[in-house]
């Protein structure tokens, strides 16, 4: 298996990151929205969304640092499309991505099942928490709420940037996009 | 970019703007949080983002920390539901005030960094980050060569929903946008394959047609970020 | 050089293959392409490429640093950079500076800016591969100065695939044809003369079926008036910005209109005569009213060519029928995406077809095409016309317009 990446490995995982920005753009004013009727920690059910790149650029790209990489671009470029948490979204996006790395590495970088996935979704989300319950809710949640918001993050980067991202993933190979890499399937001759 | 800011390095300005929010985001304090919102509506001019831009395209920020502030602040009492959730350590401090203080921290948190991207053109950031930080070229050409694509996808999106109800079938969101990721998808091998052509992953040593300096007026940007993020820092422990 | 053929033959593969950018993992190869002597791959620094898709090939914002790249990637030294980029920019009659953002520029000045950022690396084999297949004549021609001057100043051989023979004639010494079906594809003509008989319209036109009411388009203050009728072809002409495009979305029933409306006729639409096209639910807008896009990758929603005309509805019957027609029967399980840009095209006039509507709104149906292809396109919007459907047509193509066209509208800026 090759380790180096590609020209159409760095971009297309850029484009992944870029396109998922958007989609935080978005997200973060669901979050924001939902502000007054969902509390915190319930909120954070929606939370990974944000996950989805850690988890997404491994399993297209299959080479080691995608989750790291994939999901720091993301972030980056959403704080460059104006997110209300400013640059603190790239430190989070760093912690998250070495989470959903992990899902991976933890494989050797052979293993790109739903196994994987779904231990990727979880640790990214783990990342996440550890990252916001020390930076903005250390004074502000009881211990019992910070393992309830704990949990439902890991929970929802499990579900949603887990089983989520490897549904896609199965989505994207089917349209034949995904040829190149070796998430792809053979192609039937013709 | 035309402005003094504008011109500053990139690395510099992020570099400055990271010290200010690792200042900020370590204390809850209001006027630690308000000095740093002053200082930066102050050095406004210098950026070239107008007012009326900043409220344009600001506004998720200040939608959060109003948010925040409303429900919390106004509509909050000490046995209201929404309350029992920002439930005191022992700090000692008024709930209202706590509740400022979390507003008013999303602020100086969202600002510095939306300033600091509306004056950093992305070329002159993959530029800095390859010669200061020694980032590797590849990634992050690639990232821009990405980036620039963005706009385009703007319009395939909506390309995409008029061809879909063209064909009969109705254009729901969730669908949309995976058709949108693949043509993403797409359109970013076709510009690897581009890319390709015109040397790019050649394998031998690559110039950069753009200059980039490291002058007195960059080490200036970050030193006036370490003095910000040193005072946040001073009057947090002066107030406690 | 010319290289022709018919579409799906083979020309964009062999191009690939001469610029060394063929991937070892995506198919099956033979034989080999040497370049002075050594295998293509390794040649890949004194080759330069120029593809169909101007947006895609552009990788930075600003037009200079385009222009740029390829020399960064070279390692050539920053002093060489920038003179070299002004020449490059000069050569091919780049109108704007360095700091032009390339996102704003027109598909031949796209173009021209791609062409650029290829000779500033003064590359000994020059590829085109259908440099003006997506342009309107004004850039095509600019396009085509610009090859010319830029074969004057390098000391380069050059490779063009294009269909269209007469404009590209000029610029080479030599043509190829590949593929085994020399019919497929054009040769030089009179002017003013056609590869086949026109088929206008044998007789008088039928009902209105759609009317376009004081409709306005997006830049101008005009207005437009026109009727819309069965067993007609309106050919819509006119340069780029002048709203073809616009107006073939506003009488698709796919945009709201922002001045003026849309009236639909009740033999098109029936009961939903009352309301406006856009505002029609989508099934029943495929089935009264059919688009074909300019970009044929937009409209394709599933992943076998087969399954694409099936999307509809249509009986298996009428797709096989609309296989053969159209040549794709040997594309029937081929993904749409895999297709040569001809192919593709091919494709979504059959999927529009498939839902048997009584108004075609087509956005250039011949961008692209080998000569067969034309040919049974004409033939088949032809048929379809003479059984009184009506098609609207929007080209640059003045030959499909004399083949097919009944009226003319033209649009200008």
């Amino acid at each position: 298996m090759q380790t180096r990446w590609r020209t159409v490995d760095i971009v297309v995982a850029s484009i992944i990151a870029v396109a998922f920005a958007a989609v935080f753009y978005a997200w973060n004013n669901v979050w924001t929205a939902l502000e007054s009727s969902f509390a915190l920690p319930w909120r954070a059910v929606i939370y990974g969304v944000w996950l989805v790149p850690a988890v997404l650029g491994p399993l297209v790209i299959r080479k080691p640092g995608a989750g790291l990489y994939t999901e720091i671009v993301a972030a980056t470029v959403s704080a460059l499309f104006g997110s209300a948490w400013g640059l603190t979204v790239v430190v989070s996006g760093l912690v998250q991505g070495i989470g959903g790395e992990f899902g991976f590495a933890a494989t050797g970088y052979r293993g790109y099942r739903l196994g994987n996935a779904l231990v990727a979704g979880g640790l990214a989300g783990l990342g996440a928490a550890l990252f916001d319950l020390s930076v903005y809710y250390g004074d502000t949640f009881t211990a019992g709420q910070k393992w309830t918001y704990a949990a439902i993050v890991v929970v929802s980067g499990v579900v949603i940037a887990g089983a989520g991202s490897w549904a896609l993933q199965r989505a994207l190979s089917k349209t034949g996009v995904l040829d190149r890499f070796p998430s792809g399937r053979e192609r039937v001759a013709v | 970019m035309s402005t003094w800011l504008g011109r500053r390095d990139a690395t510099a300005k992020l570099l400055a703007a990271l010290l200010v929010t690792a200042a900020v985001v370590s204390t809850l304090d209001p006027v630690a949080s308000l000095t740093v919102i002053g200082a930066l509506l102050a050095a406004l001019p210098l950026t070239g983002v107008s007012p009326g831009a900043l409220l344009r395209r600001g506004w998720p920020i200040l939608a959060s920390a109003a948010g925040i502030f409303v429900f919390t602040v106004l509509l909050g009492s000490r046995d209201s539901p929404v309350l029992a959730h920002l439930s005191l350590g022992g700090a000692g401090l008024d709930v209202r005030e706590n509740a400022v203080g979390y507003a008013l921290r999303l602020l100086a948190i969202g600002l510095p960094g939306f300033v600091v991207f509306a004056t950093i053109d992305p070329t002159d950031l993959a530029d800095s980050l390859v010669a200061h930080l020694r980032v590797s070229p590849r990634f992050a050409i690639g990232a821009l060569a990405a980036l620039r694509l963005a706009p385009l996808l703007a319009d395939e999106y909506r390309l995409i929903r008029l061809a879909r109800r063209a064909r009969g079938t109705r254009a729901g969101l969730f669908s949309t946008l995976f058709g949108l990721l693949v043509a993403a998808i797409r359109r970013g091998i076709r510009l690897a394959t581009a890319m390709e052509a015109r040397g790019f992953d050649r394998g031998g040593p690559r110039t950069i047609a753009r200059e980039t300096h490291f002058s007195w007026s960059d080490v200036s940007v970050i030193v006036v970020g370490l003095m910000l993020a040193a005072a946040v820092i001073v009057l947090k422990f002066a107030r406690t | 050089m010319l290289l022709q053929g018919a579409s799906g033959a083979g020309k964009s593969t062999v191009l690939a293959a001469m610029a060394g950018l063929l991937a070892e993992d995506s198919g099956e190869q033979e034989g080999e392409i040497l370049i002075d002597g050594r295998p293509a791959q390794q040649r890949r620094g004194e080759t330069g490429i120029v593809f169909q898709d101007p947006q895609t090939q552009l990788v930075m914002s600003r037009a200079g640093d385009d222009v740029a790249f390829g020399l960064e990637n070279r390692g050539v030294p920053r002093a060489e950079i920038w003179p070299r980029v002004d020449a490059a920019l000069a050569a091919v009659g780049f109108p704007y500076g360095r700091d032009r953002g390339t996102a704003a520029l027109s598909g031949g000045e796209q173009q021209r800016l791609a062409i650029a950022g290829v000779i500033a690396l003064r590359p000994g084999l020059l590829l085109l591969d259908e440099p003006t297949a997506n342009l309107d004549p004004e850039g095509a021609q600019l396009v085509r100065t610009a090859i010319a001057k830029a074969l004057q100043d390098l000391d380069a051989t050059m490779v063009l695939v294009e269909h269209r023979v007469d404009e590209a004639l000029p610029l080479v010494d030599r043509t190829i044809v590949i593929g085994e079906d020399p019919d497929a594809v054009w040769t030089p003509a009179a002017p003013g003369s056609l590869p086949m008989p026109a088929r206008k319209a044998p007789g008088p036109p039928g009902e209105a079926l759609l009317t376009a009411e004081g409709l306005g388009l997006a830049h101008t203050d005009k207005t437009i008036d026109e009727v819309v009728l069965g067993g007609q072809a309106l050919a819509v002409e006119g340069p780029n910005g002048a709203g073809k495009t616009t107006l073939a979305l506003l009488l698709g029933g796919l945009t709201r209109p922002t001045r003026g409306r849309v009236v639909a006729a009740p033999a098109l639409a029936g009961p939903d005569a009352a309301r406006p096209p856009h505002r029609w639910r989508a099934a029943r807008l495929a089935g009264r009213i059919g688009s074909v896009f300019q970009n044929p990758e937009h409209q394709f929603v599933t992943d076998t060519v087969r399954a694409e005309l099936a999307l509809g509805g249509a009986s298996p019957a009428t797709v096989d029928e609309l296989l053969s027609r159209l040549y794709l029967d040997r594309l029937a399980l081929a993904n749409p995406f895999t297709l040569s840009g001809g192919e593709q095209r091919r494709l979504s006039v059959a999927t529009a077809l498939a839902a048997a509507p009584r108004v075609l709104v087509l956005d250039e149906p011949t961008f692209g095409q080998d000569l067969r292809t034309w040919r049974e396109l004409v033939t088949l919007l032809a048929d379809l016309r003479d059984e009184g459907r009506a098609l609207v047509l929007v080209t640059h193509d003045p030959q499909f317009v004399a083949a097919i066209g009944d009226r003319r509208l033209e649009l200008t800026r």
